[in-house]
Parts: C-alpha cells; sequence; structure tokens
C-alpha cells in the first residue's frame, strides 16, 4: 500500500501511508486508540475507498472495490466487531455469500457440512457447525470468523484487535492457531494495540501514530521502550501520584447480587463487593463476564433479581436511578453514543441532565435556565470542554471533549461513589490522562470509585485494590501491591489461586 | 489560537446554515408536492392552473375565504400539536383522529346534558372533559406500550378505528336526536363558542388553538418535564442512565397528545357544529400528522403548516364546485408533502443538482 | 335475545374464517418479507388499498378478473419501490414514508374511482375471480364444506406461504434476505448487495399486499369500494408480529384475525347487536393480541437505515 490517505468529516485518518507485508510473515500494525490502523486495513479490505494512494497485491496494482473484491484477491479480514449474523448457524455464516446449492435452487446443507468440517480439521479449529452463532461464547464466534475468512480463499488475513476480547489462555490459542497458519504459508497482519503481544508473535511491525507511519521494523530489533516511544512520543505514564488514603470507610457494599443478561441468562450469580471512601477499586475482567449488568445493577437500570446494593448505609436495592442520582452515585458509562449523552441536545443540556428536577430547575414545573447557564460556563472552564460555545450541539464536539461532557456532569454534583465503566474507551492520549486523572482526584477528595476496565494497564495504574470478575461473580480482591499481572490475567481467565 | 476561532466561527455559519436550510427543505416539498399534483391534474384531464387558482382564491381572496381557511386550520393546529408532542418523546401517535373523536363526543354531552351552567363554567368544564377524555384515550396506547411493549403506530391505529365505531354506536343508539340523520341533538347555548367572524364559521376555537401552540412551546422548551421527553425522544438509554422515568415520560406525552387532539375536538363540536354527528371530521387526524411533518415539528411551524392545509381545504372546496375537479386531490397533495418531506435526502440531491 | 350458538358457529363460519384470512395472510407475508430486509412497511395498508383499485380499473378494462391480479400485485410492487427508495435510497424515516403512502392512497383512490367511474364511493361491478369446488375434498363430511370450495386465491394462500418458508429458510436467498435484515454491515462483508436485497424485499411485500387488495376486490366483492380495506394492513402488521415473523406462524395468525373478521361479519347479520360494536372486536382483538404478546415480540431485524462508506 502507498501513500494511502483517507479522511472522514473533522478527521484525518490516514495520512500518506506506505506499508507492505511480506508473505508467509505475521506483520504487527500497532497503535494507540484512533491512529488508524482499522481504517488502513478496512482499505486494503474494500470497506473503505481511499482519498488518495494505491494498493499492489502479489506485486499486480488493483483498487480493491469491496470486501467481495478483497476476497477474490485473497484478503480476508476478522473485524474486532464481528461480522456474524446472529440467528444463523456457523456453518450458515461461514457459507454466507457462496453457498453451495442443490437442484438449482435449495440449500445443500450436506456438502456444507462437508466442505467446513474439512477446514476444521486442517487448521485444528473447532466448532460445532450446527449452532446458532448468537449462543457462542466470544472465543468461538472468533474462530468462527476465521474460519469464515480461510472457507474463502484468504491467503492473507487482517485481524483487527482479536485479543481484545479474549482471556489470555484464549489469546495463547489464537497465536497457536496464527502460527499454524503461518506454517500452512498463510500471512497474517495482527492489528493491536498492545504493545507485548505484538512482540510475542510478529515478525515485523509497523508503528502507527495519529495516521502516519512512524516506522517499520523487524520484532527482534524493538523492544517495548522504542515501540511505545514510537507510539506515543513519549514515555507513556503509567504510574499516579496518589494521595494518602487515610480515613477510609466502606460506602458500597454489593452483596449476593444476582441478575440476568437481556437474554434471560443468569449475568451475576451472586456478587459480593465493597468500595470504600478514598479509594479506587479496579475490576479486571475480560468483556462479557458481567460488568455490563453489573454496572446497571448498581446504576437502577437493571433489576436485582437477588441480594443487596446499600450505600452509605441505606439500602438502594430497589431505588429508581433518579433516587441514586440524588443520592450520590455517579455513573461514567461505558459506551458513551448509548447511554451517556444526548447527541442532538446542546453542550448545556447535556451537562444538566440527571440534574433537571432538582438543581436546574425554579420550581416543579420550569427549568432555570440562569443557573443552567452559569453552571454550565463553569464546568466547561473547570473541565477543559472544547467547543465553540454551550448551545453547540453535543455531536459536533471529539469524542474527549464529549466524554469530558460526560465527567464533567457526573463529578460536579459531589458524588459519593463513582462507577466509571471503560471511561477511556475511545479517547485519543490527552482526553485520557484527563479523565485518569480526574478519578484519582476523586479518590483522593474521598469518593469512593469503582472503576472496570478490560485495559488491564489502566487498572494498574490507577486502582488501590483490584477485584476480578468472571462469570458474573468477584474470583478475588487484592491490594495492588499484593499481587501480579500474571495472577490478575490467570484469574481472569478462571483459574484458580495459588 | 486564531485557528480555534476560525474553526468556531466556521461552525457556527454552518450551524445557522444547516437551520436555515431545515426550513428550505419544508418549501421545497411544499413546491415539490405541488407540482406533482399538477401533473396527476394534467393527466386525469384538468387543468392545473385553474385548479390552483380556484383553490388561492377561495381561500384567501376575500374576508370570507380568510375565515373558511382559519376555521379549516383551526383543529388541524390541534391535531398537529398532538402529533408533534408524540413525536417529541419518540412515539409515533397515528390516532389523533380517534382521540378527536372522542374529545368531540364527551364534550358534546357535556354541552347537553349539564344545560344549568352558566357560560363561563359550561364552556372550560366540557373543553376540560373532551381534553380529559382525548388524554385518556391517547393513554390506553401508552399503557400498552409501556406495559406490554406493543407497538403505538397499530395500538393508536386500531384505537382509532374502535373510538370512530365506538362514537357511531352512541350517537346512532343511546344518544341519537329524533330524525333520519346520525346526530345528537345541540348543545346548550351556555356551551357554544362563540362565532367571532360571522358569516363565518370561525370560533373562538382559533383562540384556544393559539393558546395552545404558546402553551406547547413553552412546554417544550422551557420545563422539565418537556426537556425530559426531549431527551427521552431524542435517547432512551441516555435519558434513562439520567434518571428519566421512561414509562412515565410515555404515559405524559400519550396523555398530553391526546389531550391536545381530544381539545380540538371539543373546540370543534362547540364553535362550529354545536352538536356531534357521525362522521363530522374529514380526517383532520391525518391532516395533523402531515402538517406537523411539514411544520418541521415545531409549533410555530406547525401554526403556518395548518393554515396551509386549512387553505388548501377551504379553497379545495370551492375549487369542487367551480372546476368540478374531485376534492381528494387535497389528500393527494396532503401525502405528497409527507412523502417528499419524508426525504429529505431527496430534495438536498435535488437542491444540489440546481446549485451545479 | 336468546341466541342459539348454533346459529353462530357453523360451516360457514368457518369457511368465512378461511375467505378473511387470506388477504390478512398476504399481506402479513409480504410484511414479513419487508421486516426481514430490515424496513418497516406500515404503508401495507395504503398498498393493498391502491391495489384493489387498480385490480379493479384493469379488470373493468380487459374484462379479465386475472389480468386484473396480475395488475395489482404490480400496482403493489410499484408502491413498494417508492417506499424502498425512500428509506433505502434517501434513508427516510420508515413510519413517515409509510403513513405517507397510506394517505396518498386514501386520496388517490378515491381521486381514481370518481374519474373513472364518477362516483367516490363504489366502482362498478367487474368481472371476478370464481369460486372453484375441489371435487373429493369438497365431499369429506365436516371439513369439506370449510375447505371445499373458495376462491383460487384462497388455495393460493397455503402454497404461497410454504413458499415463502422454503425460499426463506432453504436457499441461499433466504439466507441472505436474513443476514441483511440482522446485520447488514455482515452481509456486506459476505459480498451480498445489501441494497438490491432490501429494494427486492419491500417491493416483494409490496406485491403481495397487492394479491392480498386483489382478493378483496376481484374475488370476495367484485368491485371497488372507498376504504375497503377496512385497516387490514395493519392488522397484518399485528398478525405479523403475532406469527413472530415466520410464514406458518403468519398463517396461523392470519387465520385467528380472518375468523374475527368473519364472527363479526356474521354476528351482524344476526343482528344481536348493534353493528358499530360488532364492527369494534377485530380492533380490540388486534390490540389485546398485542398487548398478551408482552416482551415476545423480538423482531428479527436491525431496522436502520444502512450505509455505504
Amino acid at each position: 500500500m502507498q501513500g494511502i490517505t483517507k479522511s472522514f468529516p473533522g478527521v484525518l485518518a490516514n495520512d500518506h501511508i506506505d506499508f507492505s507485508v511480506e508473505k508467509g510473515a505475521i506483520h504487527g500494525l500497532l497503535g494507540e486508540n484512533g491512529a488508524g490502523k482499522t481504517v488502513l486495513m478496512s482499505i486494503l479490505y474494500g470497506l473503505y475507498r481511499p482519498d488518495e494512494g494505491s494498493i499492489a497485491v502479489d506485486g499486480r496494482e488493483v483498487r480493491v472495490d469491496s470486501p467481495a473484491h478483497a476476497m477474490r484477491l485473497g484478503i480476508g479480514m476478522v473485524h474486532q466487531h464481528f461480522m456474524l449474523v446472529p440467528s444463523l448457524t456457523v456453518l450458515e455464516n461461514i457459507t454466507l455469500g457462496r453457498e453451495p446449492v442443490m437442484n438449482g435452487f435449495l440449500l445443500d446443507r450436506k456438502r456444507m457440512h462437508r466442505d467446513v468440517k474439512e477446514f476444521c480439521d486442517r487448521y485444528r479449529l473447532d466448532v460445532d457447525l450446527t449452532a446458532p452463532v448468537y449462543t457462542l461464547p466470544v472465543g468461538v464466534q472468533q474462530r468462527v470468523e476465521i474460519l469464515k475468512a480461510l472457507y474463502r480463499g484468504a491467503d492473507a488475513l487482517i485481524l483487527d484487535e482479536p485479543t481484545a476480547v479474549l482471556t489470555p489462555i484464549e489469546a495463547e490459542e489464537l497465536f497457536g492457531a496464527m502460527r499454524a497458519l503461518k506454517a500452512e504459508g498463510k500471512t497474517v497482519i495482527f492489528i493491536s494495540h498492545k504493545l507485548r503481544e505484538v512482540l510475542a508473535i510478529c515478525d515485523r511491525i509497523t508503528v502507527l501514530k495519529r495516521g502516519r507511519v512512524m516506522d517499520t521494523v523487524a520484532a527482534e530489533a524493538a523492544t517495548e521502550e522504542s515501540l511505545a516511544q514510537m507510539m506515543v512520543g513519549r514515555k507513556i505514564v503509567y504510574e499516579f501520584q496518589k494521595g494518602d488514603a487515610a480515613g477510609q470507610k466502606p460506602v458500597l457494599t454489593v452483596s449476593g447480587l444476582k441478575a440476568l443478561s437481556d437474554r434471560g441468562i443468569p449475568a451475576l450469580k451472586g456478587i459480593d463487593l465493597e468500595v470504600n471512601s478514598h479509594e479506587i477499586l479496579g475490576l479486571a475482567g475480560v468483556e462479557g463476564n458481567g460488568q455490563t449488568e453489573l454496572v446497571e445493577a448498581l446504576t437502577g437500570l437493571r433489576e436485582a433479581v437477588e441480594g443487596t446494593v446499600v450505600l452509605n448505609g441505606e439500602d438502594i436495592t430497589k431505588a429508581t436511578p433518579l433516587k441514586r442520582i440524588r443520592m450520590g452515585v455517579a455513573h461514567i458509562p461505558e459506551d458513551r453514543y448509548k447511554r451517556g449523552v444526548v447527541p442532538d441536545f446542546s453542550v448545556m443540556e447535556n451537562l444538566i441532565m440527571g440534574g433537571q428536577r432538582d438543581r436546574f430547575a425554579k420550581n416543579s414545573v420550569a427549568l432555570d435556565f440562569r443557573e443552567a447557564s452559569s453552571c454550565s460556563d463553569e464546568m466547561m472552564m473547570s473541565y477543559q470542554i472544547q467547543a465553540p460555545g454551550k448551545n453547540t450541539p453535543l455531536k459536533f464536539l471529539s469524542g474527549g471533549n464529549q466524554q469530558r461532557v460526560v465527567v464533567a456532569r457526573e463529578f460536579s454534583r459531589n458524588p459519593k461513589l463513582v462507577v466509571a465503566a471503560q471511561p477511556t474507551r475511545g479517547l485519543d492520549v490527552g482526553a485520557t490522562e484527563y479523565v485518569r486523572g480526574k478519578l484519582v482526584e476523586m479518590r483522593d477528595n474521598g469518593v469512593a470509585v469503582l472503576l472496570i476496565s478490560a485495559d488491564l494497564d489502566e487498572i494498574w495504574a490507577l486502582s488501590d485494590r483490584i477485584a476480578v470478575i468472571y462469570e458474573g461473580k468477584i474470583v478475588a480482591v487484592k491490594p495492588v501491591n499484593e499481587t501480579t499481572e500474571q495472577e490478575i490475567g490467570l484469574l481472569m481467565a478462571g483459574g484458580r489461586n495459588g | 489560537m486564531v485557528e480555534k476561532l476560525t474553526g468556531a466561527a466556521r461552525k457556527t455559519l454552518a450551524d445557522v446554515w444547516r437551520g436555515s436550510e431545515g426550513a428550505l427543505f419544508q418549501v421545497a416539498a411544499i413546491l415539490l408536492a405541488f407540482i406533482v399534483g399538477a401533473l396527476v391534474l394534467y393527466a386525469s384531464g384538468y387543468d392545473p392552473v385553474l385548479a390552483y387558482a380556484a383553490m388561492l382564491k377561495g381561500a384567501f381572496g376575500d374576508m370570507y375565504g380568510i375565515g373558511q381557511t382559519l376555521t379549516q386550520a383551526t383543529p388541524i393546529i390541534f391535531t398537529s400539536l398532538a402529533f408533534l408532542i408524540s413525536s417529541k418523546a419518540g412515539l409515533f401517535n397515528i390516532g389523533a383522529e380517534g382521540q378527536f373523536l372522542m374529545g368531540a363526543f364527551t364534550s358534546s354531552l357535556v354541552g347537553i346534558y349539564l344545560a344549568g351552567l352558566p357560560w363561563i363554567l359550561h364552556i372550560p368544564l366540557a373543553l376540560l372533559v373532551g381534553a380529559v377524555a382525548g388524554g385518556a384515550w391517547g393513554l390506553i396506547a401508552a399503557v400498552l406500550k409501556a406495559r406490554f411493549n406493543a407497538h403505538e403506530v397499530i395500538t393508536t391505529m386500531m384505537l382509532s378505528y374502535v373510538a370512530a365505531y365506538l362514537t357511531g354506536y352512541m350517537v346512532n343508539y343511546p344518544f341519537k336526536a329524533p330524525g333520519w340523520v346520525s346526530q345528537t341533538v345541540k348543545i346548550a347555548p351556555t356551551a357554544e363558542l362563540p362565532r367571532i367572524l360571522p358569516p363565518t364559521q370561525l370560533s373562538a376555537g382559533i383562540i384556544v388553538a393559539l393558546a395552545l401552540v404558546a402553551f406547547t412551546a413553552y412546554l417544550l422548551r422551557k420545563t422539565i418535564l418537556g426537556f425530559e421527553l426531549r431527551a427521552i425522544g431524542l435517547n432512551p438509554s441516555a435519558a434513562e442512565s439520567a434518571g428519566i422515568s421512561i414509562n412515565r415520560g410515555i404515559m405524559m406525552a400519550m396523555f398530553f397528545s391526546g389531550a391536545m387532539a381530544g381539545l380540538g375536538g371539543a373546540c370543534e363540536i362547540l364553535g362550529v357544529h354545536r352538536r356531534f354527528i357521525e362522521g363530522f371530521s374529514p380526517g383532520y387526524g391525518w391532516d395533523g400528522l402531515a402538517v406537523a411533518l411539514v411544520g418541521g415539528l415545531d409549533p410555530v411551524g406547525s401554526l403556518l403548516a395548518s393554515i396551509l392545509f386549512g387553505a388548501l381545504r377551504s379553497g379545495g372546496m370551492i375549487m369542487t364546485r367551480a372546476t368540478k375537479v374531485p376534492l381528494d386531490i387535497v389528500i393527494i397533495l396532503q401525502a405528497l408533502v409527507i412523502l417528499f418531506v419524508a426525504a429529505p435526502m431527496f430534495i438536498r440531491s435535488l437542491l444540489k443538482r440546481r446549485r451545479k | 335475545m336468546m341466541v342459539n350458538l348454533l346459529d353462530v358457529i357453523s360451516v360457514g363460519l368457518f369457511a368465512a374464517a378461511i375467505r378473511m384470512a387470506t388477504p390478512i395472510v398476504y399481506a402479513a407475508l409480504g410484511g414479513m418479507f419487508s421486516e426481514r430486509v430490515g424496513v418497516v412497511n406500515i404503508g401495507m395498508e395504503g398498498m393493498m388499498l391502491t391495489s384493489a383499485l387498480g385490480g379493479v380499473a384493469v379488470s373493468y378494462y380487459t374484462g379479465n378478473p386475472w389480468l386484473g391480479v396480475a395488475a395489482a400485485m404490480a400496482t403493489g410492487g410499484l408502491l413498494g419501490l417508492v417506499h424502498a427508495v425512500v428509506t433505502v435510497k434517501y434513508a427516510g424515516n420508515q413510519i413517515v414514508s409509510g403513513t405517507g403512502l397510506n394517505i396518498l392512497a386514501m386520496g388517490f383512490t378515491a381521486y381514481m374511482s370518481q374519474i373513472l367511474w364518477g362516483s367516490r364511493g363504489a366502482s362498478e361491478r367487474v368481472a371476478g375471480i370464481k369460486d372453484i369446488t375441489i371435487p373429493i375434498l369438497s365431499d369429506v363430511p365436516v371439513i369439506g364444506p370449510i375447505i371445499g370450495t373458495h376462491s383460487p386465491l384462497v388455495y393460493l394462500m397455503p402454497v404461497v406461504t410454504i413458499l415463502c418458508y422454503v425460499v426463506l429458510f432453504r436457499t441461499p436467498l433466504g439466507l441472505h434476505i436474513r443476514a441483511v435484515g440482522e446485520h447488514p454491515t455482515a452481509a456486506e462483508t459476505a459480498g451480498i448487495d445489501v441494497v438490491k436485497i432490501k429494494y427486492m424485499g419491500v417491493i416483494v411485500s409490496g406485491m403481495l399486499a397487492g394479491l392480498g387488495g386483489a382478493f378483496l376486490s376481484l374475488s370476495h366483492l367484485n368491485l371497488f369500494a372507498r376504504g375497503m380495506t377496512g385497516g387490514r394492513g395493519f392488522i397484518a402488521l399485528a398478525a405479523l408480529i403475532f406469527g413472530k415473523w415466520m410464514p406458518f406462524g403468519v398463517l396461523g395468525a392470519g387465520l385467528l384475525f380472518g375468523f374475527a373478521d368473519a364472527l363479526q361479519m356474521r354476528l351482524q347479520s344476526l343482528g344481536i347487536l348493534p353493528p358499530q360494536i360488532i364492527l369494534m372486536i377485530p380492533y380490540v382483538l388486534t390490540v389485546a393480541i398485542l398487548a398478551g404478546m408482552v416482551g415476545r415480540a423480538r423482531p428479527p431485524s436491525d431496522y436502520k437505515p444502512y450505509k455505504r462508506e
């Protein structure tokens, strides 16, 4: 790929990128969130068209018009968000678009099964072929995605952040599969923001930063520091100065909490948890082990089937979200666009959400616009929210600024408990540091912070104590200086202590 | 620093441009609809210019025309506000017609049977009852949605039919006035909304309508409830996280929506017909839907668009008498406007082509 | 006012139930295709009504009711195309577009009725589709009279249902349709032409609605009357939900609603209750059924407009 340039409204995602991969190699594409890795590979896969630049496959210049075209060229992609149709079976998903037919128009299911089974055996990827995809765990779904690409004749496989949804053990299995693919002569492009993995598995590594190629190096010649330097341009700050944690009192006590997921299956199977004032309790765990449901149960957005949630001595298990807000629970949602903000509302309107009945109400009917206005100005200044004005629709703000709005809104209520779910997801480095700094500030001021993050580095950097959630239960709680990353990683995967 | 300022200026300018572009869409949609309508007329052998001219003259040509236009516009203002407020909360209340009928009928009962009251009590009471009845009818759909997740498009539509048959039954059996026509007896004089522009049928209902426009604007922009409803309509998940009760919001929205339609029905009976007549509504509920869309889901826009549609109807009636063009062309025009308003991208692409 | 139950429940009632189910089932199957590709089609009422008119018009001028049926399906398909263009190509709001089509149909059919036959109420009688009798079947006791003699369009109903099932669940096309509705991006990356499939689904829904309309105006009655669909397009949507978006479920739901319709007509002819009360039955039933579907009404599709970067 040469000189690839692509921009979206407001963002130059790829800036004259030169990128090449050798056949039969595992090539890493490394960069921070938002560096442009996925965009670049999506161009290669025909999902986007580049504004400038050219692509050559096996020496011949091509224009990849669509994913179908990319597949014909032998390029397959396994996306971060799976491209699987939930109610269709594994077989149907794999053969989608090129199903074998009998009698001219009917599906030949026997042949489907035979053909795909052959692939499974060849690459040692074991999957239940007749199960509907939505019933399968995430790691297995990923295997289906890989099979899908192979079935379509992929010689080169692009894997986009594949380990984001895997436990450390499943990640190892994936690496094994990658090595098997390499042994069969396939090429693999491994997109990731995780330094250690990229170093472990790749032959060559290209580092992207803010849409530009920083360098391409051989893995043997690189170290974590050298890569980090390229990714960010300075040493990544992994440590925050934390104040003394004096006078801790339990703020949040959760006992035996049980709740169901959207599909009606138990997601929380008896959570016991305690968060104290002046502390950040980091909840580590692979996504999908109940974190989302836990956050919802704590904020009142999901019904607790059993168990209790006690805040500063008061039982809030059955309390409405409004009551919890009034009692001092702040919530930074993991999905900003879904739960955090109303994009069409102005900045000011977003800032007053949650307080429209109390602080920003003139009486029981009307809003107090004067208070809303002056508060918004204040919040925008102290939280450094960059926007044309407080009446600008929020959707025109950058992701980082939108998150600042959420943080400003939640923190300026002087909460007692902060539930922060993936608070720095999708943010650039500057915004990430800001949010993390604010969380520490809250903690120093005596607030109890429950930090839920899939980013182990973040948990490690910020937490006083670390808890691990696995399959709906808390399997361990340890002070940060009494445990190691290996131990946490093991617990996240369901391993036992010791 | 300069970069940031020019960037901000550019953004503000873009905002303003987008805002005015909005009204441009509505106007373009209306024009397009009239053009296509003209084609339909021409294809059926009528002279579109003659037809439109007759419509225009009938609607605005003289005091009588203007009065009739406003008379036709009045019920539409109510039903369009009804649709507007429900859609701000993300709900599609297409049953305004049914809520309108329920309001009309119940207010007629109050008008007939509570004859001893002075007008200063009688009229507001009848109006109130009509509004509450309409609101209750809308609330049924809201409860069905909140508790049973039944989609309000189907339930409000079904309830509209039920309302039509229910009031039809009432006016043909228990409350039927002697004679051939399916109607009730006249309401008491103390319940009549005065005519303010004789000899037209324009009644004080238009004043109530204008007041409702102001009330709706106030509700949406200045009150807590309006804020919460808009949040629910734009992003229910975020609204929920902010402590807003979605179910309560749905019920309030549908109640207000139905009440507005019901109030409209009440005004129509008390001001224009002075009794409940089966089939008196030529589809005011549907007009309201179209008008709300054409008005850009804004109270003042609804007012202006209601007058437009009122002109279509009153002018249309004159046109039919003068040129023999079927009155249904009015409904066709309405539908065309809706379709064009529903496809803003289509109009945008047309405008772009013109600019090139 | 003692009414013998046997006066109400009769062979004729069940036969009528099957008859009245027909337009609902066709429209609901149409709605199924549309929703399975991810487009809500609220406008089926309007499509049915306009198609009913189109069918009668063609039958009027050609004397051939089967040409009328074809014309009705073509009309429905055309309206489906309009809906598809507005919602797929221009990403317009699906409910607004459908409602617009309904209003258009109301006005347009009355308008055309006036122009063609000089009356906004009803058209003249036209050549209709005659009922046929299946020889051996109609001699079977009890069931025979119920299903032995019907319009060919009625017999076509189970055939079409089976066809829908086969297409949706046993052919690659069916897989593509379901994929496009549930996860259009996945379908796109699998090389499926998402836009084409969406168009197809909506146009087919229009054609099936047209078939339903044709039944009403060319088989059940032999004329077009203003508003003759009477909300059946909406009842079809309820049947679709009740039938869980599956062909055989829809068939069953349609029969249930057809039964309500037939019951309403029978009760009316017996005159035991005022007509308006009886006429309410199908609508109240629809609401009640929707209410009873608590939480189980999870549509198979994601209805967001699909955008290509």
